[in-house]
């Protein structure tokens, strides 16, 4: 293997991390607190999971050709792809958090409440450690996802390994085709045990 | 001086069905006032509408002479000690802190509330050394109950309410926390609402007792009223107290 290669291989997986992280980021940042707001508000459930499901059953190759045409979030480049990435991630984030919050045992919530416990602290106290370990499983899952998805961003000029699979299945060059698709599954590989260890870490109980 | 609790032609329902109708009676303090039924009678939702985890669908619950629909929900739930059949205790919490949880919410400083939570585990006969570090789930069911009771203690409430609160224990840590509970009752002097469907527990505990039957209450008396009285409902629990067993050895 040419060491341009090497170089290349390095810098496409850092582009690739950098979409992956990036994406996972805003999405937690945007699920969590809507799931949380969703346990406040039931009959909103349908709604935001129904568009979250539907978000997630769009091929991926077609929802990024969706948001080329429009405007802010759309055109060519990463932040159309990022876009892409946040919608795929929500529906995981969002169902655990609100799966794990509803599940909270309901005779420690209402003894909870019984104690004098506000709103604020219930959430904080009781309904977050508790469901923690679901909310951290919604993260790993949708992560691994992404990591998969990440490659397609290559084709609206995203970057990241998707570059190699693209330019792979372009010349018929399995080494290419390999290029991206090993530091790509490894990346997932890698995702997986280190969430699920962080999952095992935390879980209060 | 004002009844602690006072019950106001108090109904309730729960979704689309009636539970409570036209419940009104009083606990005054220092007594336990027992409610006795059975499964379905409504007497879990009466006490849940003393510290407004249920909200009446007609009439009042006065706490000392005001209306739970009044008070500061979070004040007024801080002040009554709840305890529920299988404890509800916090499972992420050790046996400390779920005893100094009502102290640590009202902004005690960390050694009040250490002093605090020893002296409830001693009161309960769980000696801190031994169990104060410990997760819920390293607890016996009999151990659990005790840590409810210490944890409804906590910041020294006037009243208590008590859900079947020996309900799930075996027959002989039953008898050893009901004679606890009346010890610990004489030596702290609580006013206690106690709800089971265990006759001979409502004649143990109870210093009066209360009789609900389809969501109303059909007799309130003392123990003696109780044994003489010729309700049908009350009669049906006097037939459980018979000792049918002897008459078949």
């Amino acid at each position: 293997m040419s060491s341009a290669l090497m170089r290349d291989i390095l810098d496409l997986t850092l582009e690739h991390l950098f979409l992956v992280s990036f994406s996972m980021t805003i999405a937690a940042a945007l699920a969590i607190p809507t799931a949380i707001v969703l346990t406040r508000h039931s009959f909103l459930q349908p709604w935001v999971l129904g568009f979250a499901n539907i978000m997630q059953t769009v091929p991926s190759l077609a929802l990024f050709g969706f948001l080329i045409p429009l405007p802010f979030f759309g055109g060519i480049g990463k932040h159309t792809a990022i876009v892409a990435l946040v919608l795929y991630a929500l529906l995981p984030i969002l169902r655990n958090t609100l799966i794990g919050i509803l599940k909270v045992n309901p005779t420690v919530r209402e003894s909870a409440i019984a104690m004098g416990m506000t709103g604020r602290q219930l959430l904080w106290e009781v309904e977050l450690p508790l469901a923690t370990r679901t909310i951290l499983t919604g993260l790993r899952i949708a992560t691994v996802t992404t990591i998969g998805t990440a490659t397609i961003a290559a084709a609206i000029g995203g970057g990241g390994l998707g570059v190699f699979i693209f330019r792979g299945l372009a010349s018929v060059d399995t080494t290419l085709l390999l290029a991206g698709a090993v530091p790509a599954a490894m990346i997932a590989l890698a995702a997986d045990r280190g969430l699920g260890w962080v999952e095992h870490k935390l879980s209060p109980v | 001086m004002t009844p602690l609790v006072s019950f106001r032609k108090v109904s309730a329902r729960i979704g689309q069905k009636d539970i409570l109708y036209d419940l009104s009676f009083d606990v005054e303090p220092g007594e336990t006032l027992v409610l006795l039924g059975r499964s379905g009678s409504g007497k879990t939702t009466a006490l849940k509408t003393v510290n407004s985890l249920l909200v009446p669908s007609a009439g009042d619950v006065l706490i000392e002479g005001i209306p739970t629909t009044v008070w500061d929900l979070i004040r007024l739930r801080r002040r009554i000690g709840y305890v529920i059949q299988d404890a509800g205790l916090f499972p992420h919490f050790t046996v400390a802190a779920n005893v100094g949880l009502v102290s640590r919410l009202e902004g005690w400083q960390p050694g009040d509330i250490d002093a605090r939570v020893q002296y409830l585990l001693n009161q309960v006969g769980l000696p801190p050394a031994q169990f104060a570090a410990r997760y819920p789930r390293e607890l016996s069911g009999g151990q659990r109950q005790r840590v409810g009771v210490a944890r409804a203690l906590a910041a020294d409430p006037p009243l208590l309410l008590l859900d079947e609160p020996f309900g799930a224990l075996d027959p002989v840590t039953r008898v050893q926390l009901q004679q606890q509970f009346l010890d610990l009752r004489s030596r702290l002097k609580k006013t206690a609402l106690l709800v089971t469907h265990d006759v001979r527990e409502a004649l143990l505990l109870g210093t009066r007792i209360g009789v609900l039957h389809n969501g109303r209450l059909v007799f309130l008396g003392t123990r003696a009223e109780f044994l003489a009285a010729q309700d049908q409902e009350v009669r049906t629990f006097h037939t459980c107290l018979e000792e049918k067993w002897k008459e078949t050895i």
